[in-house]
């Protein structure tokens, strides 16, 4: 089983609707509409050509520039018995980050994806338990979203003579 | 106390007819004994903790100056060397582990992080900006992360400390 044998399956069931396919450094990536992850999920698990059954990760990423879809979760697949990985993204607006849960499917993704949700404030639909887990309790924003001002570049107070190296 | 004199039992012997008495002071007697049995408590929380291990491994081997083995249970340790990043989740797990350990104990801060938040000085939303925010501390040493021979030099520091209290907690020196 290659890259391409795994797109062609996936075109045959799924059309039109995956899209972004790339192949970044050999490893298949591709993008579905956001209420289509599990569906896909399923079938990427089901199919006994295809067996993806092991969740490697699950994370989220926040691009600002992508207006109405500014949220992206990232799930890498992999293939264990013929070794091949995939990575399959699905984007959300940042004003509803509604996604749904996949945890029925991998209790691995329990974890990962509240994880997400502390940094991205990706909120997944059936989580049993969706609260923060690395992050305090108390904080109420999500830090890993690029709506922090970046560092000043000129700021001096950093240089090594103001620690008298 | 002179340099030479560190190891050496706090106490002098009289000859007698019959043998000898020793003549000490307890406080002495009780720093001695103190200082030369501090168990450290594991803990290690990132960076730091590497190099902690490895001054209680063969080649730098901190039992030799009386730490002998670290314990896992608060309630058994003496000093927490507080080795790597405490971020604010782990702050008040740290300020309880340090309310479980028995009187008399002692805090190593051992590294940047631990001394002002280190590399996460600047523009970090997790890290505690320093440990003396959350639990008193008897030595610093800086360095990121500092070498095992820091971490003895600190612990030896510690001993020289203690060696200089009080039975009821207070220093010589401050007397505080
Ligand atoms: S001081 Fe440096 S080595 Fe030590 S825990 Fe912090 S970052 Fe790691």
């Amino acid at each position: 089983m290659t890259n391409e044998t795994v797109r062609q399956q996936l075109t045959e069931k799924f059309g039109e609707q995956l899209t972004e396919w790339e192949e970044q450094f050999g490893l298949l990536t591709f993008t579905a509409p956001a209420e289509m992850n599990l569906k896909v999920i399923q079938h990427l698990y089901d199919d006994e050509s295809l067996r993806f059954r092991f969740l490697t990760d699950l994370t989220g990423v926040h691009y600002p520039e992508r207006k109405g879809e500014e949220l992206c979760v990232v799930y890498h697949l992999h293939n264990l018995v013929d070794n091949i990985r995939l990575r399959f993204k699905i984007y959300v607006p940042s004003e509803k980050p509604d996604v749904y849960t996949i945890t029925q499917r991998f209790s691995t993704a329990n974890w990962m994806e509240r994880e997400t949700y502390d940094f991205f404030g990706i909120n997944f639909i059936g989580h049993p338990n969706l609260i923060r887990i690395l992050n305090v309790d108390e904080m109420d924003y999500f830090p890993m979203r690029k709506e922090y001002e970046m560092e000043d570049p000129t700021r001096r107070d950093k240089d090594n003579e103001m620690f008298g190296r | 106390m002179a340099e030479t004199e560190k190891m050496i039992f706090p106490a002098q012997l009289h000859q007698t007819a019959d043998g000898g008495i020793v003549v000490s002071k307890l406080d002495e007697m009780i720093n001695w004994a103190r200082s030369n049995s501090l168990w450290p408590l594991v803990f290690g929380t990132s960076c730091c903790a590497i190099e902690m291990m490895s001054a209680a491994d063969a080649k730098y081997d901190w039992s030799r100056f009386g730490f002998e083995v670290a314990r896992a249970t608060p309630r058994q340790a003496d000093l927490i060397i507080v080795a790597g990043t405490i971020v604010m989740k782990m702050a008040p797990v740290l300020k309880r582990l340090y309310d479980q350990m028995p009187d008399p104990k002692y805090v190593i801060a051992m590294g940047a992080c631990t001394i002002s938040g280190g590399p996460f000085f600047y523009n970090t939303y997790s890290v505690v900006k320093g440990v003396d925010h959350v639990i008193p501390v008897d030595v610093y040493i800086p360095g990121c992360p500092p070498r095992p021979e820091a971490l003895l030099h600190a612990m030896i520091t510690l001993q020289e400390k203690i060696k200089h209290e009080t039975y009821f907690g207070k220093t010589k020196e401050s007397g505080k």
